[in-house]
């Protein structure tokens, strides 16, 4: 049988070198013209936690997690059984482990995986001191039929050449040669070779990209899982780009560091997970009462409280879309792949800067962490720019009633443009005002600059025809769309509606996109249905609907999607 | 201004035309006067000026000022103003507020504004009392003030000393003036701005509304009797000895400001974007 992709899974202890094993692979992977995609799977516990590290190979992009294991390579047994439900083994599956590590839990022999010992660690010794993990690499590329020489160029770079590398590749020579006698995996149709340039990204970094793209030049940020590395990128890139990054003493100062920075005129950007959005929430409401733009990245991870950090899920929607007091319309927008994360963020920025307001990304721990060979995207560009004033004629009015509802924006240094940036409520001035006439104008206008915005075709992706649609958002995209790729034989065929920007909602657009639908799954990350709920009170959809929602931190696979449809059907 | 030398800037210029809404005999009307007499001292033009604030009567000061200003949210002003003037280093930036602002729900950015070190002036104008919320006790409060209801018998703990908590957390200027006296309060301003990071100026500022006491503060202040030290063992002594109604600059050190990265660009963002290319198939 010939399968669309092989999927393998290196795990052992934090420190055992299961990513060091993935990374390589992925790479080597690449340089060989495979699509590829590696998925990290950790605990909270830095060294000697559970580590897995899962990589895909395939001859097409590759758009969603794996429906199972193709190849288990454990360094050792510890703390395996946490992972045992992100881990499906079968019948076709094949398991290899050092039996000097203790004998095979239950859980996985009982699997139906086929069993293969190795002695990684004396193979190592043998092998001029090598790591085992180096024989695992050997190993595993052996089995992917993965070039010895795509491995040694890949470990060059990670090693700079140095003794790790020699001794490394002594050890992936000596994996290799064991693995030999070794057949029995199913391996994808070979890649062709493909014009098209490739990168290898994580979501995190290509957040981050898409912002310095959209020409944010100052970020502020605090340490939190999962998003740590959009930050980390920023903090790299933003100097070299003449721009500014600060690591601030808590998200309260980050998200005030960063309206201050885009008061200055400077488009500017921070990155959290769900508590630190908790804490932001205040000051993302003064953005939107002062109208500053800027942008937050949430990369969302299990909650409520400090929750699940390493792993992924889609429930801070409510309090992306509800978590503001007062009436505060604002920007929530989320990316349906790791390569989207890129124009995505992009837009984001974009968005934010030409309606004076704050945007809230929902990228997750799955999109943000993940690693992919992908084919890299064409730039996209906008023509969304702050509006600014070359000059200041007159008495200046910095929250003037206008149009299109957006009012030119003085920048610190501009003479005569002087204003107090106000979260009290006030009149057109800026000058604070109970009167109930400013804060309905003002409140209107709020709301009108981006309710009356044309966000064009970007807000949504629709693919298929079919009269059942599938609308569903962020990660989960990804099995939606495996799904429509694989399953066309469903009566009256399939519809993907993936929503990018969440918030404001876009009932006429949406209207169009949903002609001809009968029935709609409503798919997504969450115990709590937020997505469909926020369907149901956003818009009027007058046709069937049903929630298929499912908390993290195993993701959403489109297997999962065709049964709930297989069982719409037959009740 | 149009007619006049640019470089003519009177107290005047500073002054916007919203009349403040605080009560008759507020300490903060001297404090407004000596922000406008030390810019017009130190001739920056006003649109080069940002004055940043959070909650509190005192916060409400960037309206007041013909500069540009930022009303916040409580407790943020000094994150917000240090991401402005890392951003926009040529600006002059200040940040006005309270001692609750500042001290109980911004606490912990205090310190860490301290810390940074960053070109920023940052006034406090300290009453030791919540006004605008009616009069409860603030982290300045002495144990036994009795007069709110939420602290019955006095809020029981002692009050912070602002300026040995700014010394101690890295603060590198650090003075303390008069709402009576604005000339004398604007020089002491005059001398915050012109230092290079972070400086700190506690303002006696009283709130005659709910700390009526305080009209005799303007009887207890007192030059310092001996000029600023440069020697932090030696300012710390004397914050912790003196009766915190002593005026003056009493601590300036040596240490360089924070730093912000360089605006050249040193590097196009294609090339940055390479990283992630992979070579060429092998």
């Amino acid at each position: 049988m010939i399968q669309e992709r092989l999927s393998i899974t290196v795990a052992g202890s934090g420190g055992a070198g299961a990513v060091t094993v993935g990374n390589t692979l992925l790479e080597a992977a690449g340089l060989t013209g495979w699509y590829a995609r590696l998925t990290r799977s950790s605990g909270p516990q830095i060294r000697g936690g559970e580590v897995a590290a899962t990589v895909c190979l395939s001859s097409h992009p590759i758009q969603s997690e794996p429906t199972h294991c193709d190849l288990l390579l454990a360094l050792d047994w510890k703390n395996i059984s946490r992972f045992a439900d992100e881990m499906v083994l079968n019948r076709h599956s094949m398991v290899i482990s050092d039996p000097a590590q203790g004998a095979v839990p239950d859980s996985i022999r009982d699997s139906g995986a086929h069993y293969l010992a190795m002695p990684f660690k004396a193979l190592a010794a043998q092998a001029g001191g090598a790591r085992p993990n180096m024989i695992v690499l050997g190993v595993a590329a052996q089995l992917a039929g993965l070039s010895r020489k795509s491995v040694e160029q890949t470990l060059e770079k990670t090693f700079h050449g140095d003794r790790r590398f020699v001794t490394g590749m002594a050890g992936v020579d000596a994996g290799i040669a064991a693995a030999l006698p070794v057949n029995g995996l199913d391996l994808p149709s070979a890649p062709t070779p493909s014009r098209a340039e490739r990168w290898s990204i994580t979501g995190n970094q290509a957040a981050a990209l898409g912002a310095l793209r959209a020409g944010v030049r100052f970020a502020a940020g605090y340490p939190i899982t999962p998003a740590t590395e959009v930050l980390e990128w920023l903090a790299l890139a933003l100097p070299k780009l003449g721009g500014e990054f600060v690591q601030a003493e808590d998200e309260l100062a980050a998200v005030n560091q960063i309206i201050g920075a885009s008061f200055g005129g400077v488009p500017a950007i921070t990155a959290t997970s769900g508590p630190g959005l908790a804490l932001m929430m205040e000051s993302i409401g003064l953005a939107v009462a002062a109208e500053v733009p800027i942008v937050v990245i949430d990369v969302m991870r299990g909650g409520p409280a400090t929750g699940i950090p390493t792993k992924s899920e889609q429930s801070d929607l409510n309090i992306a879309i509800h978590g503001l007091p007062g009436d505060a319309p604002h920007l929530v927008m989320a990316p349906t792949s790791v390569n989207d994360c890129l124009d995505t963020t992009h837009w984001a920025v974009k968005l934010s800067e030409w309606l004076q307001v704050p945007a809230i990304v929902l990228s997750n721990q799955a999109l943000g962490q993940t690693r992919m060979i992908d084919n890299k995207p064409a730039p996209r560009e906008w023509a969304t720019e702050r509006k600014v004033p070359d000059q200041v004629d007159g008495a200046y009015q910095r929250y003037q009633l206008t149009p299109d509802s957006v009012s030119p924006m003085t920048l610190p240094g501009m003479p005569g443009g002087q204003y107090t940036a106000e979260g009290l409520e006030h009149d057109e001035s800026g000058i604070p005002s109970v009167r109930a006439r400013d804060h309905l104008h003002q409140l209107d206008k709020r709301r009108n600059k981006l309710a009356e915005f044309d966000y064009g075709d970007y807000w949504a992706d629709v693919e298929g025809a079919g009269s059942t649609a599938i609308i569903t958002w962020g990660a989960t995209v990804g099995a939606a769309r495996e799904l429509l790729a694989r399953s066309p034989e469903f009566d009256g065929g399939l519809r993907l509606i993936a929503l990018r920007l969440l918030a404001p909602e876009q009932p006429g657009p949406m209207a169009k996109m949903l002609r001809g639908v009968k029935r709609i799954l409503v798919v997504e990350q969450s115990h709590g249905a937020q997505f469909y709920r926020y369907l149901k009170s956003g818009y009027d959809l007058s046709v069937r609907m049903r929630s298929f929602c499912r908390p993290g931190p195993v993701p959403i696979l489109a297997v999962e999607i065709a049964t709930q449809l297989q069982q719409w059907d037959s009740s | 201004m149009k007619g006049k030398p640019s470089h003519a800037f009177s107290t005047k210029c500073y002054k916007s035309d919203i009349k403040p809404i605080w009560c008759p005999g507020c300490g903060d009307f001297g404090v407004l006067a000596s922000i406008t007499r030390a810019l017009a001292i130190l001739q920056v033009p006003p649109e080069e000026v940002a004055v940043v604030s959070g909650i509190g009567c005192s916060s409400r000061i960037p309206a007041y000022l013909n500069a540009y200003g930022f009303h916040g949210v409580h407790g943020r002003a000094l994150p917000l103003a240090t991401g402005l003037k890392l951003a926009r280093p040529e600006l002059t930036v200040l940040v006005a507020g309270g001692d609750g602002d500042g001290f109980a729900i911004g606490g912990n950015h205090f310190l860490h504004a301290c810390r940074r070190n960053a070109d920023i002036t940052y006034i406090v104008m300290d009453n030791q009392v919540y006004g605008m919320t009616k009069g409860q006790a603030s982290p300045t409060t002495e144990p036994d003030w009795d007069l709110s209801q939420l602290t019955p018998g006095g809020p029981g703990m002692n009050p912070f000393l602002p300026l040995l908590l700014a010394l101690g957390s890295g603060a590198n200027f650090l003075a303390r003036a008069s709402s009576s006296d604005p000339g004398g309060a604007a020089d002491i301003l005059v001398e915050a701005i012109r230092h290079p990071g972070f400086s700190f100026v506690q303002i006696l500022s009283p709130c005659l509304t709910f700390q009526p006491e305080q009209r005799k503060w303007k009887k207890m202040v007192r030059p310092a009797p001996v000029k600023a030290t440069t020697d932090p063992v030696r300012a710390a002594k004397r914050l912790m000895t003196d009766d915190n109604f002593f005026v003056g600059v009493l601590y300036q050190g040596e240490r360089d400001p924070y730093e912000e990265s360089s605006e050249e660009v040193t590097c196009k963002l294609d090339s940055l974007e390479s990283e992630f290319q992979l070579p060429g198939l092998l």
